[in-house]
């Protein structure tokens, strides 16, 4: 047989069908889902008078709409509260594997929970109504976000019509520095090649880089692969997946478990296997990245300045940067470590795991929030998260710091609860995205590693965290 | 979903790249349990000078003068022109339904993102992509001659100029007869459902240990 991509083989052992002109029918093992992206299919559903076809692929949590302090006093937010108390309905009355609804000890944001409960294991096919669904294919899954339609077509079919997307490996050789992580290998991968870079494609990411990170930084790093546009992000399967998975409330165990490993060993492209795009970095090169603009893409590193559009020869490119600067309220060749955060947000999806936030605490021991920061969030990704970083005494040191110490949910990341930029206000944010308007209406958000992020709450600026 | 009828409409020019889905409908407004509702609430933050807000009588809110969709020329548009990589972002399937709900039947640009691609079709939206050079050339155009119309037609798959050029474009088969039948997809995948169930025994068989 040809040598085959990770992709490859994914897409061939969920195959169900295939039409003539390519269009696969593939079957999904794992679906999550949360409040946002679920009661118009579930409403569909019941319209059609459709079950669910299988309820043991359904494992769900609320996170989006959450508060993230003061739990006992419940949803505020009237529409945000029915919301949430919809998904509690549609599970209590049609079923799930797992549920972590509002309040519930393991609850937290879908992505960080679908690993740490064993939900999400090697070779699945893991969909969510939510773009970064990508996070899951740093176990060597096939993961990839899905709209409303689809999350219903999943609940009714537990198949997807999709076409074969092409295949882009990344390569990412030699060690990066200490103080750079998985974030900055992402937004430096997004620099590159844009964030259309990845359209049409499934990126595997690999390269020495890749295989010394943890599965965090895995997690962090296929995460944002859909900012590049990609449909999913993967890594292959090594030592350090299995050992991440051994254990977890929904792995497998005994002869079973003995089984998956066999089979999940040989979950990696064979030598030889043809991709249909190559990107190469060099790890040692990657410094620092802090976005400066309004897309993933307008990013630089922490030594680097804000660009100048009068350089930029393309005028849609031009008209961009100019757009973006305005937005974001800055001069050209502004040098990156001048600007000014007000908020800094360390959560998400992103990073908001127990390695995120124990690499953040390193740089704010000892130190004080400047007086020019207004609020400095720390927001875990999960309740288990949350509970490991209190035992470790994480939150001792961000809140004597002068950190906010908060409940897991999305939070900031998209401000849909009460945490959200004022208009005008900039952020230092270790989420996503950094789009117009995303952590609140005239926000401003600059995307950073927690480290960067940590770093710019002590010193009121942008810093590159390795010379404190 | 509804059938996709070919037609001629009105084309309003969105001269931005990069337009992603939290710019198409805000997140305020995915709180919503409903699938309807949307419409004016499209491009919140650019069409109003205030905060929108679920709920708000959008009617009463200061509209941004300048912002494409609130010129006169362009009321009742049904066919968006726009940039490079429209619909990146978040996955909600609430951006074609604000689009469509707003009255557009069809967007051309010289390329979307994949999971607004999708969503967009399962809805009924029309996404045509043309080369970037005739994207731009129908700005030109789109934007010098005010009651600028396109024709689209599915069946040829082609877009014409008031000056009588045409364009063609590329569907998928399987999109353009869904489209064009206003067919329900969940109805197609069923008719494989043995086929589904099959797989799925013999997958309990290979792969026991993801069926607990
Ligand atoms: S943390 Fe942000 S990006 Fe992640 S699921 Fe929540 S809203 Fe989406």
């Amino acid at each position: 047989m040809a040598a085959q991509t990770l992709y490859d083989k994914l897409w061939q052992d969920h195959l169900v069908h295939e039409d003539k002109d390519g269009t696969g029918l593939i079957y999904i093992d794992r679906h999550l889902v949360h409040e946002v992206t679920s009661p118009q299919a579930y409403e569909g559903l019941k319209l059609a008078k459709r079950k669910v076809w299988r309820i043991s692929s359904i494992v769900a949590t609320a996170d989006h709409n959450t508060p993230t302090k003061d739990w006992d006093k419940g949803i505020k937010d009237p529409v945000s509260r029915l919301q949430v108390e919809t998904l509690d309905a549609n599970i209590k009355e049609s079923g799930s594997l797992s549920y972590f609804p509002f309040r519930h000890e393991r609850q937290g944001i879908v992505h960080v929970i679908g690993p740490e409960n064993g939900a999400t294991l090697p070779g699945m096919t893991v969909v969510c109504g939510d773009s970064h669904t990508s996070t899951h294919g740093a176990f060597g899954c096939l993961a990839f976000g899905i709209g409303t339609s689809e999350v219903e077509h999943v609940m009714a079919t537990q198949c997807l019509t999709q076409k074969k997307t092409k295949a882009m490996q990344v390569v990412v050789e030699g060690n990066v520095g200490a103080g750079v992580g998985a974030k900055d290998i992402a937004l430096a991968i997004i620099g590159r090649i844009g964030t259309a870079g990845g359209t049409g494609y499934s990126i595997e990411f690999a390269g020495s880089a890749i295989r010394a990170l943890s599965m965090e930084g895995r997690m962090t790093l296929c995460n944002m692969a859909i900012e590049a546009g990609a449909r999913a992000g993967m890594v292959a399967v090594d030592d350090a997946t299995i050992d991440y998975v051994k254990g977890r409330p929904l792995a497998p165990t005994g002869a079973l478990w003995d089984r998956a490993v066999a089979y999940w060993r040989t979950l990696k492209s064979d030598d030889g296997a043809e991709f249909d795009s190559v990107v190469t970095l060099d790890a040692a090169a990657i410094q620092p990245q802090v976005t400066w603009g309004t897309s993933p893409q307008m990013v630089t590193s922490i030594d680097g300045c804000v660009p100048d559009p009068a350089k930029e020869s393309d005028p849609v490119k031009r008209e961009g940067i100019e757009r973006a600067l305005k937005y974001m309220d800055l001069k050209p060749n502004t040098p990156i470590v001048e600007i000014k955060p007000d908020k800094v947000f360390i959560g998400s999806c992103t990073n908001s795991r127990i390695e995120d936030l124990r690499a953040a605490a390193a740089i704010a021991r000892g130190r004080k929030v400047a007086p020019n920061i207004k609020l400095a969030l720390v927001v875990p990704g999960s309740g288990l998260v949350k509970r490991q970083a209190e035992q470790e005494g994480l939150d001792k040191i961000f809140i004597e710091a002068g950190f906010e110490w908060r409940e897991p949910g999305c939070s900031m990341c998209l401000g849909m609860n009460d945490d959200q930029l004022s208009p005008g206000e900039r952020c230092a944010s270790t989420s996503n995205r950094n789009f117009e308007g995303r952590q609140g209406a005239g926000g401003r958000t600059h995307l950073v590693s927690p480290v960067m992020a940590a770093a710019a709450a002590v010193t009121g600026h942008f810093v590159d965290a390795r010379t404190l | 979903m509804e059938k996709f009828v070919s037609r001629e409409g009105l084309v309003a020019p969105l001269d931005r790249a990069n337009v992603d889905t939290d710019a198409i409908i805000p997140k305020q407004f995915l709180k919503s349990i409903l699938r309807t509702g949307y419409g004016p609430n499209l491009f919140d933050e650019w069409r109003y000078l205030d905060q929108g807000e679920p709920g708000k009588d959008n009617s009463k809110r200061p509209l941004n003068k300048e912002f494409v969709l609130n010129q006169p020329r362009y009321q009742g548009a049904q066919i968006l022109l726009a940039r490079e990589n429209f619909g990146c972002g978040s996955s909600r399937e609430h951006a074609p339904w604000a689009l469509l709900q707003y009255g557009f039947q069809a967007v051309i640009a010289p390329s979307f993102a994949d999971i607004f691609y999708n969503n967009s079709f399962k809805n009924g939206l029309l996404l045509i992509k043309l080369d970037a050079k005739t994207v731009d050339r129908l700005f030109k155009e789109s934007e010098a001659s005010p009651g600028y119309r396109l024709a689209i037609d599915l069946d040829q798959q082609t877009i014409s100029t008031p000056g009588g050029e045409h364009f063609s474009f590329e569907i998928d088969p399987f999109r353009k007869h869904c489209l064009k039948n206003g067919l329900d997809e969940i109805g197609l995948t069923l008719e494989h459902a043995d086929a589904i169930k099959a797989f799925e025994a013999a997958r309990r068989e290979t792969r026991p240990w993801l069926f607990n």
